[in-house]
């Protein structure tokens, strides 16, 4: 559905996007996942018609993004990011006006248009101005406005970002719910959201791929994490000796407590095995194991890595 | 079909606040008062003169010609320029609209509100006719005119609206650029009669001027349809910058 190959775009004397190749298939959720500045919106915009490609070819729906450029846009939804809409319209016209522009028949757009704002929650506050709305609602609206035509694919530019948790999970429920009928590409930064909502993703830096897996398999790279939290009871000095003598172990570090009870951070390339070993030696001297945890990985951790094994294999 | 949703969209942003009903408001209360001052002073030391034939062409273009000069641009910087402040100009690139066609809903709705303005001023010839009953026929080529000059400070307030994000930098560059067409002329002493000729031709005054007068010269027609073009083909290059600039 979508199709994206050697993608580049530059914006004067800089390279935003330095060829990007991947496709998605219809009814597919798939996430675009990199830091601030990587070029997720670029490769959005491109493909939302907002500026033609630098080099390279785009598809959706078997249409060239630049050759039928209008075609292209009454079959996408787009969720700019920070969706700004028009403060001094209430919702209702703007999603009449909305409605018309892409071409929703006079006759169907009273039915869409009650439709949508149900689905999206949007019914009670249809008579207020787009710019008294919280910034939840605000959300709600542009969501509405990106899925009222039926498009075949959604391209969500970070539609969670600045809203609280409860709204959060409403906006991904309304996105899951989307998906099978609708082709999707949605951007975050927030790495557990991909997992959550999509099935396959990409993950991008300095405008080009760096790793492309499904949402199961970058679970499991955020297991495979090597840091361990240990909260163990007993006394300090012959606890730091024993951590000493663990296997594969990189690193250790003391977090500072009020309750007398030895906290640690350890970094080991081992992973369970060094879980396994400190347990064992815990209870053998007698001491308290009150806490052994895996750290979740962060996205800073993830990109440290994958950039890491880049290079270590180059392609 | 399209255009013309764009263009409700755009008369319910205007009619939403308050701006144009102060505007209009302020608007006619200053020409209202200029009406009532300058007729007053034709009839007290006009001696001799054709005093309504002056007054006409005196009031449109020095008055209701440059209030609009002065009020233009504060309707024209929002244009471009809000929409790229707030970011919404980005739905209207990815929705399936022409640039073409956002650009003349824009121009036409503005254009749109500013024939309230030229409406409400349909009420001092009103006020003339029915003290003392005239011929009609003149004030056709002036309204005609009117408007051929406010569709061009239209066009060039959109133009310079394109190019920036920052309405208060859109309207005051807006009013120099108008204000520079209008008194081009206005020191003939300064520049050589040759030169004179040349400027005349490109000032939006002279050419109003002819108009007020009651007279529709094919000339100044098409002086104006050629700025608008002018201006209108600027924006719509202006719009398409974002092809190979990638900001919005």
């Amino acid at each position: 559905m979508i199709d994206v190959q050697g993608l580049v775009k530059d914006f004067g004397t800089t390279r935003a996007v330095n060829g990007v190749d991947f496709s998605v298939r219809p009814g597919e959720i798939m996430g675009l996942l990199g830091p601030n500045g990587s070029g997720k919106t670029t490769i959005m915009r491109v493909l939302t018609g907002f500026f033609p490609p630098s080099d390279g070819r785009v598809t959706i729906d078997g249409l060239d993004v630049e050759e039928h450029s209008l075609a292209v846009r009454e079959r996408i939804g787009y969720l700019p990011e920070n969706v700004v809409l028009y403060p001094d319209l209430t919702v209702r016209r703007f999603l009449t006006f909305c409605a018309e522009v892409k071409g929703i028949p006079a006759a169907q757009r009273r039915g869409r248009l009650d439709e949508v704002m149900t689905a999206c929650g949007l019914t009670e506050v249809a008579g207020k101005l787009i710019g008294k709305l919280s910034k939840g609602y605000r959300q709600r609206v542009g969501i509405a406005q990106a899925v009222i035509h039926h498009p075949k694919v959604l391209v969500l530019d970070e539609p969670t970002v600045g809203l609280d948790p409860r709204q959060i999970v409403d906006i991904r429920t309304l996105i899951k719910s989307l998906g099978g009928s609708t082709t999707i590409l949605l951007s975050t930064h927030i790495l557990p959201e991909v997992s959550m909502t999509c099935e396959r993703v990409i993950i991008i830096d300095y405008g080009r791929i760096i790793a492309e897996d499904t949402a199961e398999g970058l679970t499991r790279r955020l297991q495979g994490s090597h840091e361990t939290r240990a909260r163990i009871a007993g006394p300090r000095e012959p606890i730091l000796r024993m951590l000493d003598g663990l296997p594969g172990l990189d690193d250790v570090r003391e977090e500072p407590t009020t309750d007398g009870i030895v906290t640690i951070v350890l970094r080991s390339s081992l992973g369970d095995e060094t879980r396994r070993t400190l347990a064992d030696h815990v209870v053998h001297n007698g001491w308290g194991l009150l806490e052994v945890r895996p750290l979740p990985m962060s996205l800073e951790d993830l990109f440290v890595r994958l950039v890491r094994s880049e290079r270590e294999t180059p392609a | 079909m399209r255009t013309l949703a764009l263009i409700r969209k755009e008369l319910a942003s205007y009619f939403a606040g308050p701006l144009v009903y102060v505007v209009v408001g302020a608007f006619l209360l200053a020409t209202g008062y200029r009406f009532y001052t300058t007729l007053n002073s034709y009839v007290t030391f006009g001696f001799g003169m054709n005093i309504l034939e002056h007054f006409w062409e005196d009031f449109f273009v020095n008055h209701i010609g440059f209030y609009l000069l002065i009020v233009v641009p504060l309707f024209t910087m929002r244009l471009i320029a809000e929409e790229r402040r707030l970011g919404t100009i980005e739905l209207l690139y990815t929705y399936p609209l022409r640039d073409g066609e956002i650009m003349t809903a824009k121009f036409v709705a503005c254009l749109l509100v500013f024939l309230l303005f030229l409406a409400g001023t349909l009420v001092y010839p009103a006020i003339v006719y029915a003290i003392q009953p005239f011929d009609p026929t003149p004030f056709i080529a002036r309204y005609l005119g009117a408007f051929l000059f406010l569709a061009s400070c239209i066009a060039c307030g959109l133009f310079v609206s394109s190019l920036t994000e920052s309405q208060v930098v859109a309207s005051s560059c807006t009013f120099v650029l108008l204000l520079l067409f209008w008194i081009i002329t206005w020191n003939e002493a300064a520049v050589s009669s040759s030169y004179l000729i040349a400027l005349s031709q490109l000032s939006t005054f002279d050419h109003f001027f002819s108009f007020a007068r009651g007279v529709i010269d094919l000339k100044d027609l098409t002086y104006f349809v050629l700025f608008i073009a002018l201006f209108l083909f600027l924006t719509l290059r202006s719009m398409e910058s974002r092809r190979w600039r990638g900001r919005r």
